[in-house]
């Protein structure tokens, strides 16, 4: 049984690098999506069909698509690749940033819709009550729908790192499979099924994988219901 | 304080047109549903912008159209009771209570806590989640809640219209002490006369989004027609009186008025008490002689003031019993077979009996709770 358990170093480079990129992934796609979702909920404007057109295209579009198109855009040669690296730094193509981006976009359409969902079921009867006893705006949004929408959030972050734990087809597109850089779990999976005598590898990697996934699960389910219980909603 | 509006405003097919001024206690804006009541408080509170008007509270001006101010519902100080209670289900009582202290300036904060728990009865919920809470005990956090911001002035939209009978008796000593022990003044919609007549000073009448009336409750609640057709005959005069003594040997309660002693089934109220006591229009009869050999043991003697035509076969006769105005509605063939013209001496019967909970005010005693 020693051979499951024993990870080679490349192996537990692969499991904290995956899991590295899900959680950024995951923290830096909230903001925006909290916001797209609040717009999509609640906005009226033109070209809402639009927006609502390009947060979904990453679900709908084979992922090598999006993938490429990362690579155009956020590439080295890319437009705003291109600005980001020269003004802040931030480079993306061949790096484990990128492979954050590719998971933050393939996932942003699941996390959008879930906290699209639980923004539409808050009761803006509550909003205006808040309102009424002195709240502006942002602090009706931060104390009154926010903790409403909780479990919507919740459900969201976990639904975009479950997704980026198992994003393989953006990232290798965009920013290839480069050991202890760009080879997240499926990546390196992927690795072994393509050399000889690497079916141990892949099976070690394959049970990481979905333990990690139920845990995530799990964890999402117990948190929602403390949060409910908190609240009572019947 | 001096609650002031002058509004036009178009709801699709829905005009509301309103302009009063009233300087009361508590101004109730008593209409039909559908006589744009809630949509009047929801432009004072600032939940809707007026197309065209003013409204000003104690001259400070909250939306004035031509001079383009509109002041947001955060900023106005106003608060406002629901008739859905609209407590934050994340929250606990406590916490509930606690929201709108936040935003209030520390200078212009009068509201204790302590003394808000103590006037509303809540000490023992305020551990609770929202959902736990019964109807009745929602809405008096709601107004606790409400108090804590320290506003300016409350408005309270039909606070009582979801609630059963026994509940509405629960909450109404809390709204009368509301009324007498604070200094805010409330702007209460309803269309109950009960609740009207027996907590405003005030009465503003909305029908199809236009002021039909406004005046003293006295003299709003004795205008049978501009009463709601099912509510009519809950209308008559409203007297305060005082609670003189108790008979306990027959179970009634003595109350003294202005038009003499009126004898009503026992209150749960100190001898001294005032009592608002509404006497339907319908129940009361009249004699043009002393009654003897007669059940009824109220007998006020008055003078006819006014005799005016009623709806459908009625008319409404107004007797001044010694200053205080008694409304009797009675037939048309009895006012002609009795000859009852103005200027007449006649005797206003009530039978004891036909007031109830409704008509005096005898809800639980305050002290109680639950």
């Amino acid at each position: 049984m020693n051979w499951l358990l024993d990870l080679t170093p490349d192996e537990w480079n692969a499991v904290r690098l995956s899991i590295k990129v899900a959680t950024v992934a995951m923290i830096a796609s909230l903001p925006p999506g909290i916001l797209i979702a609040l717009l999509l909920a609640r906005g009226r404007f033109w070209g809402k069909t639009l927006l609502n057109g390009l947060v979904h295209l990453p679900l709908i579009l084979p992922p090598v698509v999006t993938g490429y198109l990362l690579l155009l855009t956020f590439g080295r040669r890319g437009p705003a690749g291109a600005f980001l690296a020269e003004h802040f730094g931030l480079v993306f193509s061949f790096r484990w940033t990128g492979a954050a981006l590719a998971c933050g976009v393939m996932g942003f359409p699941l996390m959008v819709r879930a906290i699209r969902l639980s923004i539409e079921a808050v009761d803006r009867k509550m909003e205006a009550a808040a309102g009424t006893l002195g709240a502006n705006p942002v602090w009706v949004f931060a104390t009154i729908t926010l903790p409403l929408i909780l479990p919507g959030l919740i459900a969201g972050a976990i639904l975009s790192f479950a997704k980026a734990m198992g994003e393989f087809g953006a990232t290798i597109t965009f920013v290839s499979n480069i050991p202890n850089e760009t080879q997240t779990l499926p990546s390196a999976i992927y690795t072994f099924t393509q050399v000889p005598g690497g079916d141990p590898g892949a099976l070690r990697l394959t049970l990481i994988s979905i333990v990690i996934s139920m845990v995530a699960l799990v964890a999402s389910e117990v948190l929602a219901r403390r949060i409910g219980q908190r609240m009572d909603i019947e | 304080m001096t609650l002031s509006v002058d509004i036009s405003h178009r709801l699709g097919d829905f005009a509301i047109d309103a302009n009063f001024e009233s300087a009361g206690r508590l101004t109730a804006l008593f209409g039909p549903s559908g006589s744009g009541k809630s949509t009047l408080i929801n432009l004072i509170a600032g939940l809707i912008r007026p197309q065209k008007g003013r409204i000003a509270v104690d001259g400070r001006v909250l939306v004035d159209t031509a001079a383009g101010i509109f002041v947001p519902m955060h900023k106005r100080r106003i608060g406002m009771v629901f008739q859905d209670a609209r407590l934050f289900p994340h929250m606990s009582v406590a916490g509930n209570l606690r929201y709108g202290r936040w935003f209030t300036p520390v200078a212009e904060r009068y509201a204790s806590m302590d003394a808000v728990v103590e006037l509303l009865g809540i000490g023992p919920l305020l551990d609770r989640r929202p959902a736990k809470l019964s109807g009745g005990e929602k809405q008096r956090v709601a107004v606790g809640r409400a108090l804590l911001a320290s506003p300016k002035l409350l408005l309270m939209d039909e606070p009582l219209a979801s609630l059963d009978e026994a509940r509405k008796a629960e909450i109404l000593p809390y709204i009368e002490r509301l009324r007498d022990e604070t200094k805010i003044p409330i702007a209460y919609v309803s269309h109950s006369v009960a609740e009207v007549a027996r907590l405003a000073s005030d009465v503003a009448v909305l029908s199809q989004g236009k002021i039909a009336a406004f005046g003293p409750t006295e003299v709003i609640m004795q205008r049978l027609d501009l009463l709601p057709a099912e509510e009519r005959g809950e209308g008559g005069a409203v007297l305060d009186t005082r609670v003189l003594r108790h008979d306990e040997a027959f179970g009634m309660t003595v109350l003294g008025s202005p038009a003499g002693e009126i004898r009503v089934p026992r209150l749960p109220r100190p001898a001294g008490a005032v009592v608002r006591l509404r006497i339907r229009a319908r129940d009361v009869m009249i004699a043009t002689e002393q009654p003897v050999g007669f059940s009824a043991l109220n007998i006020l003697p008055g003078t006819i003031a006014a005799v005016r035509p009623g709806v459908g076969p009625t008319v409404e006769i107004a007797i001044d019993c010694n200053g205080a105005t008694v409304l009797a509605r009675i037939t048309e063939q009895s006012k002609q077979s009795l000859r009852l013209a103005p200027g007449r001496e006649v005797f206003a019967v009530i039978k004891t009996v036909s007031f109830d909970s409704a008509t005096t005010g005898a809800a639980l005693p305050v002290e109680a709770d639950g």
